[in-house]
Parts: C-alpha cells; structure tokens; sequence
C-alpha cells in the first residue's frame, strides 16, 4: 500500500504514458506511471514501422495531422536530449499510374495545408534521382525530406529513463483492474492487490483504453484492434534504400512500405487487417507472399533469402480513425489518449504538450521544476564508434571490450547499463541494446546473456524470462539424480 | 590503439583457423589467431558426442578431444593467439590489409597483416529464416543454442520437447534432451527422408522410441508467454495438406534448421558470396577475388564432418604460404555445379594441377555416378554408392586430366546422374 497521494497517475507506459511522464517530470507534480508489463515498451510501442511521418497523409481537419506535422519538428531536441536512434532520411511516396498520382497531388495539397516543409512534387527522373533502386516504372511522386526513423522501444526508454530521473515513479507488473474516487482522489488497484491514489488521472493504455475507461466509468467507446505485420531483412539485403518509401495510399491503410530501420536493416510492411483479440500477435503464412509482392514492385531487388525475422503489431484504432484526447466528460479529472494509432509515435511529442495543457485547463497547478534536467546520459554503442574511440573507451571501462552479440555488435557493457536501467528480461535487453535482433536471431548470446542478468541482479536461472510473467526460458539443471531418469540406457 | 605486424591473420580458432594457422606457421610466416571466445575449438566444444576423426586421426573422438589435440599443437607453435578477441572490421591498405579486432584486455589491436583467413564459421538457421507463423513466446530455441545451454551450462531449457529437422544436430539433440530427463515428443522433417546419416536416426531415434514424422511442417506455434503447443501439418507431393494437421502439446521447439556461413566481414570489404553456398566465392587457392584474402572451413561452406573442415583448412594453410612465397599460380578456370548438384567447392580448377572439389548433391539415390566434363567432353568419372544432399562428397581429379589446348572455355561442369 502506498499511501502518497499521486497528482497524476499515467495508466500505460508505452509511448504515449512515456512522453507524458516525462512532460510533467518537469513541473513540481508527484506523477505515477503504471503498466501492466514487467518493462515499459512492452505494447504497441515496441512493434511499428519506427518512422517520423511527413504530415501529408491527412488534411489539416484532423487533430492527429496536426499533432503529427508539430511532432515531427521536436524530435532534433528530443535526440539531443535523450540520444535514441533518429534520422531524418527523407520519405518517399511512388506512384505507378498517372491515376495514383492524382493521388499524389491530394497527398502534397495535404501537406502545404499542414503547412509542411520542404515538400515537393517529383517527375520520374526526379523520383529514380532521390532514389535508385525503386522500379524504373514509376511515373513519379512525392518527396517529403522531413520524414525520418527512429528507434521506436528505445525512444520510450529515454523518455521513462528521463522522466525517472526527474522523479516520476513507475510501477511496473500493475494491471490497472480497478478505481474508486474519493472525495476527488482516486484509488487505483492492480491485478495483485497493489494500490495507489492519485488526483488526475490520463488513460494512455492504448489498446485498452476502452477497457480502463470503463473500469473508471467514463466515456464509452471501442478500440479494434488492426494488425500490422512487418518482415526485416538483413543488414546486407541489396534492397535497402536510402528513403523510407511509400507506395500511393488507399482508403484503409497507407500501405506496404519499405523501411530503411535507422539501425541498418530493412523493414517491410506493415499488414492492416482488423481482428478481434487485442493479444493476438501471431503471424502468418498467407501475408508473407502479399507484403513481398507489393515490396517488390516498388523496389524490385527485394528478396525473401534476406528474412531474419517478422514481427506484429496492432494499432489501437478508434472509430472515425483521429486520436481522442480530451478531459472526460463523464468523471472529474480524467484525461482520456485514446486510438492513437499511426502516426502516433510521431505525433508524440505534441500529444504530451497537449495533455499537458488540458491538465492546466482542467485546474493542474504547473510550476515549472528548477531541478529539471532534461538529458540522460549518452551509453556509447560499440557498433558506431571509430577503432580509436573504441580503444579508449574499452580502456575506461574494459566491459566494452567483451562482444556479447555479434551480429548487431553489442558490448557487455550495453547489456549491463540495460540491466542497471531496470530491463532485465531478455526482450528488454533486446529492445535497449539491440542484442539478439541480428540475423542470428540471439542463437549465439541469448546464454551469455542470461549469466550477464543472473551476476548483475542476483536473480537466479528460473528467474529469467523473456518477457515477464510465464515466459520462463529454464526449467531445471541437470542434477546427478537425472542420471538415473535415462531411457534406453543400458 | 596498439598495432601488430603479422604475415597472416586468421579469423577465428575453431577447427578451420587452427589447421590452417597450423600449416602457414609451419612454413615459416608469423601468424596470429584471433579467437572471439576464450578458448579455441569453436563448436566442436559443445559438442560433446562421439564421432569427431575417424578420417583424420583414424578414431572416434569427441569434439573438445578433436579440438584437444589442435589446440595442444597451436599452443607448442610460434602462432600467437589472442583469445577473447571479436574482429569487428578489415580494410584494405595497399598490398596491406588491416584488421580491427579488440578485447577486454587488449582494447582494439590494429593489425597489419599481408593475408587474411576468414575461418569464423557459420550461424544457425532460425525461426526467421523458415518463417514459421503463429505467436511469439519463449521456449523456441536453436539446436545449437539448446546443446551450449545444456553442455556447457547444465541448463535444461524444456521438459517436453519437440524439434525440427532430422539432420545430425537434429538427432543429436533429441538424444541429449532425453538423457536429460527431457520428453522429446517428436521430430520434424519437411523432406520425406530423414537428412541425418542412418547411424543417428538409430541411435539418436529409435532406441528411445521417438517418433519422425517425415514430409511434416511446423504450421502454428500456440502460447502466448511460453510455448504451448505447436500444430503439425502433413505434407502430399510438396503441398501441406492443412485439414489434416494435428496439435502437439510441448514447452519448447528447438530449431534445427540449417547453418549459414557468416559472411558479415567478408561482404563489408566487397567480397562477392556465392548464392549456393553463400560462402565466398574462392579459386583453386581458396583465395577470395580480393588478393591475399582466403577463406576455409564452415564460413566457405557447411561441412557436415570436421575432418573435411581439417583437410581444407590444412591446404588453405599451404596456399596461404604459396602466396607469400609469391608463388605464382598456374591458369584457372571456372567449375560450375551441373544437374542434381547444389554446389561445387572450389569455384575454379587448374587443368595443370591436382584439383580437389567438395560438392553437395541435390537427390538421394543409391549407385550415383559423378561426371566432370570440360565443354561437354567427359574428362572424369566416379561410382558413388549412396548419396544424399546431406552428406558431402569429396573426389580429387588428378593432374592433366584436362588438355587445354582440347578446349576454348574450359570450363568444368560436374553433374551427378
Ligand atoms: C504495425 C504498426 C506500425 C506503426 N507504424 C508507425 C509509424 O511508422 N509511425 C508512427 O508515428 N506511428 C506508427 N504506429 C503507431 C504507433 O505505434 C502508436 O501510435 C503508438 O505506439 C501508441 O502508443 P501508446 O503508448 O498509445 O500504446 P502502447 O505502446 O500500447 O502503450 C499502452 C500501454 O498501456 C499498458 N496497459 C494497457 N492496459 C493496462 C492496464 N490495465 N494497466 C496498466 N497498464 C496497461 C500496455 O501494456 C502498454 O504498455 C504504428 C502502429 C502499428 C501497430
Ligand atoms: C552442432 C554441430 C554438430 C556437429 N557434429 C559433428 C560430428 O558429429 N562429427 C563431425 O565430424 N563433425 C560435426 N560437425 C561439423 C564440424 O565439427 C564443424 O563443421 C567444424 O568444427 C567447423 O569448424 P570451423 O572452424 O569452420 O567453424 P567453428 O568451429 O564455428 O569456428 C569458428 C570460430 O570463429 C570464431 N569467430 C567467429 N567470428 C569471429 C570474429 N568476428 N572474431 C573472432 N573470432 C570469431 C568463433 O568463435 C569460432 O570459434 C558438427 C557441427 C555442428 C554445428
């Protein structure tokens, strides 16, 4: 039981709770970031396309349009800040027909509405210029150089990592299952049992939003969930491009793209196909073949031996498709951030400004923090510096010196500032470092790994999961009684 | 940043890096060894079955007995070796080549070495590369991954098992995941036959009453933390027959499903790979197209018996030496895999020399006859009792088989009928 009182506890620690956090960690508030998970970056957040949109895929009528052009332009800062992978790589958008690139025309009027800069209208030499290795069938399109990637789980753990260091507290493994409200207090009570009391409350649990609404007897609305399924592609693949390319949008979704990931690899997808399950995160056989073919016909040199592994995510979409952010209604105090979907991780910045002037609006005193440091430290990535900073680096702290997973390039030293930052289940560890997300797909360190978690946590073999709760990777040792336990031994 | 000079650098000291240090050392040249994990022997240290140089050293050894006995001569030679140490990068300088590998003790060594051999092995095939659907849990793991958590951790990674793949690593497993008190509910194999020597599926297999199911995919994985159960689905003339598939419950599925050489560095400096073997692209030499650059072992091609690995590697050595002896090579043309073979190792033969291939078939079939023809004129042939993809075949084709002055292309095509 924890008996503090809370201004404001942020249900949901992806993205969205994250940068929210990390906004009000620079006012002097007592804020709670709550999330079901054993790590933060566990929902959506860790499974999306990673890129920085370019503000032309909708009309300015949208609140998400303009979240996402003032979104964009914050990010420089937030790097320099928080140090997560970023580049502005510039997005392409590849028209096949003069009938999609009446399309293209819709898309750039969308984007001097939004008042987007830089963009430009491309012919076909123009297009095969910026981007050389797109089918020389194209007639022409859009170039958007603002658009860029990022590391999307990593982005989230700056943004908690900063918001820790200025005093917001996170409770991880809290499913939110129930509240009550108190004479204008709220009390919040997880799946086992813990609770909390907070003043405000922001519902950013993104699938489940409709579900904490209700829990907190406010509005009532519906997230269907939509699937998106994303292949990578080797470090080595010919195929990868220097833009993020999009093919010409439909009504549903804004198509198979080809994603050069800001860590090197290239991504292709995602699917959009609605379901039910809201846990549901399998893949198939049928989408493979569909998401190669549409790869393929923009950029031809695309190859299915270049598989390391596919992945689903699924967006929290809302009906009429714009995000829904906006002081209940129905309950004092209560900050609804739902159906944040595409462009979400873009538009994520804007959304925290935002919540945070409906709390002002809804009677939040914010008085900005004198203490507030807005940088984390920067961890040096081994696989980006130059033969002498490596040498000097590994003679300051000789963890750098022992290569963990070879394939992405990761030192124990990585693995050991991820584990002190409170990842220390193997896919945080992946999400933080990069470690197992080669092609080899931690065959040859996830054993490494596992001994790095037990010496630098104490926890023991069975403790390790990949992911928290039943995930469990070992059951037992060998004991000498086992010996005895040997069939068709002689 | 220390620098060393050396006359070669070999990459890796598993059983590829030492035979051919070995051999270069014994010729008289400086060489070092650069071994990323803090021993040498490399995945013959996990494994510890039986069946390890009956060519070589006419007995059965055990992989870290093979691996003992290269390690004790590496270790009384001049060869310097630097244990714990990842290469991470090569370039070129001139006639130079310069290596970055670094170490926890040493920090990053600059080495400036004459020749390079890429002897860095291979990686396993995994979920990825099969592209097996359904949900994401943990308790699918690698074979290779499973046997070092076993072995060299006495870690038990399921109690109910399924793997798949019927190939060596495959049967080997199911065996060692029983003796650890493990349920090993099945094995599945994509081919209708099994892709291991015989001697496996008996003893591996059937002496613990574990079921192979032949012509059978992998269709579903099930279980959101943990692996649950995994549906099974039948295949008829190379198409899943999806009604008639079934559901095996088991907490783990260990992957045994190929091994890929590991290209990364060779590719980085433009070393073109070949798409069958997706090694390097190497001459009568096993020298890369770029001079000084050679390459041995599991990273030119999957060996499926590291006595193969040995041989090439000790001739690797020896070229390696020719080379700095500036031994001037005699001419070379191509070989190019014909009918029913996959792949045929070296890329180029000299007319004028002994040449000696390793190629890898594409049919099973019993009495098979290899023929090397030069323009379509059979110059060689051999009567093979059993073949299967599998296992690997070695022939020599002797000295001036080939009159050059027969042929304007000389290019040599060798099919299996
Ligand atoms: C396939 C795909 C591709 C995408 N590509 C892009 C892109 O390229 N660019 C872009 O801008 N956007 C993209 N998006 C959208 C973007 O990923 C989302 O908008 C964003 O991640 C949403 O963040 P979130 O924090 O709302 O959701 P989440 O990350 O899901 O966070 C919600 C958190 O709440 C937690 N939670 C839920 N219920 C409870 C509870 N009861 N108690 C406690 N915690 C709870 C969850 O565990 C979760 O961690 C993509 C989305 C998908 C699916
Ligand atoms: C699971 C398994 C079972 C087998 N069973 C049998 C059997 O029963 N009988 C048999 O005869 N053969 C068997 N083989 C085949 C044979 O043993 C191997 O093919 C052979 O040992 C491979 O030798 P190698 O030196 O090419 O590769 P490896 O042994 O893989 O050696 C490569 C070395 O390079 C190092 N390295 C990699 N990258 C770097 C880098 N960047 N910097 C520094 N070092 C690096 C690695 O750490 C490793 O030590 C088996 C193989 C496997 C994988």
């Amino acid at each position: 039981m924890n008996e503090k009182i809370f201004d404001v506890a942020i249900i949901g620690a992806g993205v969205v709770g994250a940068s929210i956090a990390r906004k009000l960690s620079s006012y002097n508030l007592k804020v709670a970031l709550l999330e079901k998970e054993c790590d933060v970056s566990f929902g959506v957040s860790k499974a999306n396309s990673g890129i920085i949109h370019g503000g032309f895929h909708h009309g300015s009528e949208y609140l998400k349009s303009k979240l996402e052009v003032q979104g964009n332009r914050m990010f420089d800062q937030l790097e320099q800040e928080l140090h997560f992978p970023f580049k502005r790589c510039g997005i392409i958008v590849a028209a096949f027909s003069i009938e999609e690139m009446k399309t293209v025309e819709q898309l750039y009027m969308n984007g001097i509405s939004n008042k987007v800069v830089g963009i430009e209208m491309c012919n076909q030499r123009r297009m095969l210029a910026l981007e050389p290795k797109l089918n020389t069938d194209v007639v022409g399109g859009l170039y958007a150089p603002a658009g860029g990637i990022i590391e999307p789980y990593r982005f989230v753990f700056s943004l908690v990592e900063s918001a820790l260091k200025n005093g917001v507290e996170l409770f991880t493994n809290f499913k939110v299952v129930a509240s009550a409200e108190n004479s204008g207090i709220y009390e919040v009570t997880s799946e086992m049992g813990n609770t909390i009391f907070s003043k405000w409350i922001v519902n950013s649990s993104g699938l489940f939003a409709d579900e904490i609404s209700t829990i907190f007897n406010a509005e009532k609305f519906e997230i269907t969930p939509r699937k998106g399924e994303e292949f990578l592609l080797d470090r080595n693949s010919a195929a990868r491009t220097d833009h993020v390319v999009f093919p010409v949008p439909d009504s549903v979704s804004k198509g198979i793209l080809v994603i050069p990931t800001v860590e090197g690899t290239t991504m292709l997808g995602p699917t959009a196909i609605p379901q039910k399950s809201k846990e549901d995160v399998s893949t198939t056989s049928i989408n493979l073949d569909m998401v190669f073919s549409s790869a393929r016909r923009m950029v031809p040199s695309i190859s299915q031996r270049d598989i390391i592994t596919s992945f689903t995510g699924l967006r929290p979409v809302l009906k009429g498709g714009d995000f829904y952010i906006d002081i209940s209604s129905k309950q004092p105090h209560f900050i609804q951030v739902a159906g944040i979907q595409s462009p979400g991780l873009t538009a994520v910045p804007a959304i925290a400004e935002y919540v945070k002037d409906l709390l002002k609006k809804d009677g939040l005193i914010l008085i900005e923090k004198s203490s507030y440091e807005p940088s984390i430290e920067k961890v040096p990535r081994m696989r980006t510096l130059p033969p002498e900073e490596a040498d000097l680096l590994i003679e300051k702290d000789p963890a750098y010196g022992e290569i963990v997973c070879r394939c992405e390039s990761v030192s124990e030293a990585e693995i050991i500032a991820a584990v002190k930052h409170g990842h220390t289940t193997l896919d945080g560890i992946k999400f933080y470092t990069r470690a197992q997300m080669g092609r080899c797909q931690g065959g040859f360190c996830t054993d490494r790994i596992i001994k790095i978690i037990q010496r630098e946590t104490g926890l023991s073999y069975e403790e390790i999961t990949k992911r928290g709760k039943n995930s469990w990777l070992i059951k037992d040792r060998i004991g000498e009684l086992k010996v005895n336990s040997y069939r068709g031994i002689q | 940043m220390k620098e060393f000079k050396f006359d070669t650098l070999v990459i890796g000291g598993g059983s590829a890096g030492m035979a051919a240090a070995l051999e270069v050392s014994k010729r008289g040249f400086s060489v070092a060894v650069a071994e990323r994990e803090n021993s040498m022997g490399g995945i013959l240290n996990q494994c510890i079955h039986n069946g390890f140089g009956l060519h070589h050293f006419k007995e059965e050894l055990s992989g870290p007995a093979y691996a003992e006995k290269f390690i004790d001569m590496v270790e009384t030679s001049n060869i310097e070796v630097f244990i714990d140490m990842t290469v991470m990068d090569i370039e070129e300088a001139g006639d130079l080549k310069y290596v970055y590998g670094l170490s926890r003790i040493t920090g990053m060594i600059k080495f400036s070495v004459k020749t390079v051999v890429f002897a860095n092995g291979c990686r396993e095939r995994n979920r990825g590369s099969i592209g097996t659907p359904g949900t994401r849990p943990s308790g699918v793991f690698t074979a290779g991954l499973a046997q070092r958590l076993v072995n060299m951790e006495g870690y038990i990674p399921g109690k109910e098992c399924v793997i798949v793949g019927s190939g060596d690593i495959g049967l080997i497993m199911a065996r060692r995941m029983t003796w650890i008190g493990a349920e090993v509910k099945a094995v599945i194999e994509i081919q209708p036959y099994p892709a291991g020597l015989t001697r496996n599926i008996v003893q591996c297999l059937n002496d613990f009453d574990i079921p192979l199911y032949l012509s059978h995919v992998v269709g579903d994985i099930h279980g959101k933390d943990r692996v649950e159960s995994i549906d099974v689905i039948p295949m008829e003339n190379g198409i899943q027959q999806k009604d008639k598939s079934f559901n095996i419950k088991c907490d783990s599925l260990l992957l045994a499903v190929g091994l890929v050489p590991d290209n990364e560095l060779a590719q980085k400096i433009g070393i073109s790979i070949s798409p069958e073997t997706n090694g390097p692209i190497v001459d009568r030499q096993l020298m890369t197209a770029k001079n000084g650059i050679f390459a041995c072992g599991n990273v030119l091609h999957v060996h499926d018996l590291v006595d193969f690995v040995t041989e090439e590697s000790e001739r690797c050595g020896n070229y390696v030496a020719d080379y700095l002896d500036k031994k001037t090579p005699s001419d070379q043309f191509r070989t190019l895999p014909g009918k029913n073979v996959k792949y045929i190792v070296p890329n180029f033969y000299s007319p004028s020399e002994e040449n000696k291939f390793y190629l890898r078939t594409m049919i099973v079939k019993n009495r098979a006859e290899l023929i090397a023809s030069v323009n379509g004129k059979e110059i060689f042939n051999k009567v093979l009792k059993h073949i299967q993809p599998s296992e690997m075949i070695s022939f020599d084709i002797p000295k001036d088989s080939v009159h050059i002055s027969d042929c304007t292309e000389n290019t040599l095509e060798v099919r299996i009928v």
